[in-house]
């Protein structure tokens, strides 16, 4: 394990390094100048030049290449080409409001998932097992806005229970945090409820027709010791799968969801950081999303061998 | 159903309610939280024209004079005294200012701030050109003279928009002025507080309880700015109607800009007050690309005016005629310089016959218009689509190119070919002060090259409006400004299309929230 484990790490270091130069050329060829969104409505091309001469824009592709990676090699992102500000600073704010509310969905999502996922299986063709399909249709279907403006409308706006938007630390403010993570939580959870209810009922159908669940049920176990302990464990790997991705996804920024609640994520600074071609913060949450894809990808592929002793390493 | 609605409501209320025991923590002091245009990301006001960053520095620095609604040039930071042949400025500054570190306001901060102001501004280069020299004659005066009268020179220092002047502390204000800043010292009404912002996310301000209001009423960006509330909080949120929800729900207390479409969401409700605070609003307008065929050529460019009317487009932009104006004035109805002259046919629905005729006569020949519509930007994104049918209508070949605004941002800094990555007419709106006389107004600029994007290669504009500068008295200034208004739509240097305006939204516990070309917060009050 400790082996695969760092073959595993070591396999991700090309990826990231093609993933750097594959970003930093895309960007630019993008049309935009960092410059002239700096400078505004007003300026005249010798003063853009001037701003694209400090900001080393002017520079040759591969001199602000060589120059990039060699900051990264010194753990440096560089500075916001807008805001003047470190990279690392600016990512590091933005990251945890985006793990927090991530952690709450896929912890809330896994809750009320499985076990419907379970019940549906278990009562497979009948009215649970339609009315769980039916949520699940509903889950995937509904854009996430629309689920998130119909809790604020009923929870914010006419029972007054929850604030509308924003985002507190939870180590600044806990009952704060909750209050505020609470509906974009659920709004959240929405999709992914539906699609790992989807995949523990598909993934259990498969294993509950196997003769090691007939034996079970044979040797006199409770129905809820068959279905959780002996055909869940086995049935889990895929819904494993599902789970980890989802959180990937969840990181990697829900910029609607982040922008119908106001939450100053990941998400919205990839998208404004998009739009103000600000490269340095660019490239950063790229390669910070190529490196959660990375790390989740091998928890996952980890967390396989624990739940089946079948699979080795 | 209306029976299990209700029981599902007092389900979920009660639910909700034995989980959570508080909603909001209180405030302990006055907090005004607002939802401003924009998120600040950029903070130098020198570097960039970006209004939201202007609205930062109007917070946290002071400028030495200031305009009033009567676009009058007022005292703020300073005194001043013109010498009887025009060529002397002195300034006096006003007794107990103090920068916001705590060390006192100095001749020398207010040089060096000019200084860096004059090599970004047009004004402010304008002055330079004619400078003498900029020199401290005291301990609370400096005297600026010239080589030749510029009666300008006040008026460019107290403009509001873009480059406004402001004043900073000399260490700070000497940084070259193509660097951003680093350090945020102001002598403002407000303290900008570093430790609390978060760029595109929130600013904070406090109360500056060193600062010394001038004298006189407030109005505009002149007289006593005094702060009655402890923090100002501007919270970025880039969904409108979660700024309408979050004002509904009192979390926030005012909202600067609200879209036309949703304003009725918050009209007549309860404990919400709406108003448009800005009462010169905003112009749009269309410029084109004068080094390319087909606008190369004026007749065509004069057949493009003639083929758009401003109705059209503002009803498509704005929808509610409550909130826009057809208005011929390139320098903005409700402004001193006030003119409709050759604007007959762009307020009364344009003309497209007449378009064709022109077209026919200047012979046309196909040539595709490049016409760049910005889809990410609400308030630009309808003028294209408009002007595109219009001119299609008249006869042009049009190419309407759809992109992000930062692309289009990018690309009108081209001089290519259209067809090789150039462009032929492009969209944007400016606040009316920025547009309101011939100096301040950018698109005036007929310096070939060194002219605003479009880069018209205009002497006449360029004599009048050094005409302009020199002319001394408002009378002799109107009589300049409507030549300007004349010739810019006979040479159509750009579409004037109309004028709109923006509501503004507030809870009724602020009091005191006066009428600006964009907001400001000092005379406010809140009542918990």
């Amino acid at each position: 394990m400790p082996v695969y484990f760092l073959r595993r790490v070591l396999a991700a270091i090309p990826v990231m390094l093609v993933v750097a130069v594959f970003v930093f050329l895309l960007l630019r060829l993008t049309p935009g100048d960092p410059a002239a969104i700096i400078a505004g409505d007003m300026a005249t091309p010798d003063q853009l030049d001037r701003i694209r001469t400090t900001l080393g824009l002017n520079d040759p592709l591969h001199v602000q290449f060589v120059h990039w990676i060699g900051q990264l090699m010194r753990g440096d992102f560089g500075t916001s080409l807008i805001s003047n500000q470190p990279v690392i600073h600016l990512v590091g704010d933005r990251m945890w409001p985006t793990i927090w509310i991530a952690l709450i969905t896929i912890t809330l999502s896994v809750a009320v998932a499985v076990p419907m996922g379970v019940m549906a299986a278990w009562r497979h063709g009948s009215w649970i097992d339609h009315l769980v399909m039916t949520f699940s249709v509903l889950g995937f279907s509904i854009p996430v806005f629309v689920i998130g403006y119909l809790l604020i409308m009923v929870f914010a706006i006419d029972l007054k229970l929850l604030p509308v938007q924003g985002y507190i630390a939870p180590t600044k403010d806990f009952a704060g945090f909750l209050q505020r993570a609470i509906l974009p939580a659920v709004t959240l959870s929405s999709i992914y409820i539906a699609l790992i209810a989807r995949m523990t009922r598909a993934s259990l159908l498969d294993v509950l027709g196997e003769d090691y669940v007939r034996t079970a049920r044979a040797k006199g176990l409770t129905e809820g010791r068959v279905l959780f302990r002996h055909a869940l464990r086995n049935a889990a790997v895929p819904v494993m799968t599902v789970i980890g991705t989802g959180f990937a996804l969840l990181i990697s920024g829900v910029v609607v969801t982040e922008s119908v609640f106001n939450i100053p994520g990941l998400g919205r600074l990839t998208v404004d950081s998009i739009f103000a071609r600000d490269y340095p913060v660019i490239q950063a949450l790229i390669l910070l999303t190529a490196g959660i894809y990375v790390f989740v990808n091998l928890l996952i592929d980890l967390s396989y061998s624990f739940l089946d002793p079948r699979i080795r390493y | 159903m209306t029976a299990i609605w209700s029981g599902l409501r007092t389900g979920f209320a009660g639910a909700a309610a034995l989980m959570l025991t508080t909603v909001l923590p209180a405030h302990a002091e006055k907090t005004i939280t607002a939802v401003m245009h924009s998120g600040l990301r950029v903070l130098d006001p020198v570097i960039t024209t970006a209004h939201i960053t202007r609205d930062n520095a109007f917070m946290i620095y002071d400028t030495l004079v200031a305009l009033n609604s009567d676009f009058e040039v007022t005292p703020q930071m300073a005194s001043f005294a013109v010498s009887d042949d025009g060529l002397s400025y002195t300034f006096t500054l006003r007794d107990g200012l103090k920068w916001h570190d705590g060390g006192d306001v100095t001749p020398a901060d207010c040089i060096a701030s000019i200084k860096r102001w004059m090599q970004r501004d047009g004004g402010g280069q304008m002055i330079a050109d004619r400078m003498a020299s900029l020199e401290a004659t005291g301990d609370k005066t400096f005297v600026l003279t010239l080589k030749e009268p510029f009666p300008y020179t006040l008026e460019a220092m107290a403009k509001t928009s873009s480059l406004a002047l402001f004043m900073m502390p000399e260490r700070i204000a000497s940084q070259p002025a193509d660097e951003a800043i680093t350090e945020y010292i102001g002598s403002g009404p407000f303290r900008f507080v570093t430790e609390e912002f978060q760029p595109g996310v929130k600013v904070v301000y406090e109360k500056f309880e060193d600062y010394v209001p001038a004298d006189g009423p407030p109005s505009w960006f002149s007289g006593a700015k005094d702060v009655k509330v402890d923090r100002v909080e501007w919270v970025t949120m880039p969904d409108a109607q979660t700024s309408i929800n979050a004002l509904m729900n009192a979390e926030i207390d005012f909202m600067e800009f609200v879209p036309v479409d949703l304003l009725p969401l918050l009209e007549g409700m309860p404990g919400i007050q709406t108003e448009v605070l800005a009462p010169l609003g905003s112009v749009t307008i269309g410029r084109m690309n004068f080094l390319y065929p087909p606008f190369d050529n004026k007749k065509i460019r004069q057949a493009a005016l003639m083929a758009i009317s401003q109705n059209d487009v503002l009803t498509a932009l704005q929808g509610n005629p409550d909130y826009f104006k057809v208005c011929g004035a390139i320098f903005g109805c409700g402004t001193p310089f006030e003119f409709a002259d050759g604007s007959d046919t762009l307020t009364s629905g344009g003309d497209i016959e007449g378009a064709k005729a022109l077209l026919a006569e200047a012979g046309y020949d196909g040539t595709p218009v490049v016409l760049m519509q910005p889809t990410d930007v609400v308030t630009i994104a309808p003028q294209p689509v408009v002007a595109a049918q219009a001119l299609r209508e008249a006869g042009f070949n049009v190419d309407l190119q759809p992109m992000d605004w930062q692309t289009l941002v990018g690309r009108r800094a081209s001089q290519s070919a259209p067809d090789d990555g150039g462009w032929n007419m492009f969209f944007t709106n400016w606040i009316v002060p920025e547009v309101s006389n011939p100096l301040a107004n950018v698109m005036l600029n007929g310096r070939g090259d060194d002219a605003w994007f479009g880069w018209p290669d205009d002497p006449e504009i360029e004599a009048l409006r050094t005409d302009f500068a020199n002319a001394v008295g408002l009378d002799a200034q109107k009589a300049v400004a409507e030549k300007i208004q004349a010739h810019v739509m006979d040479n159509v240097n750009y579409i004037h299309l109309g004028q709109l305006y923006s509501p503004s939204a507030w809870s009724d516990t602020l009091t005191g929230v006066e009428q600006a070309p964009f907001p400001v917060f000092w005379g406010i009050d809140k009542t918990e």
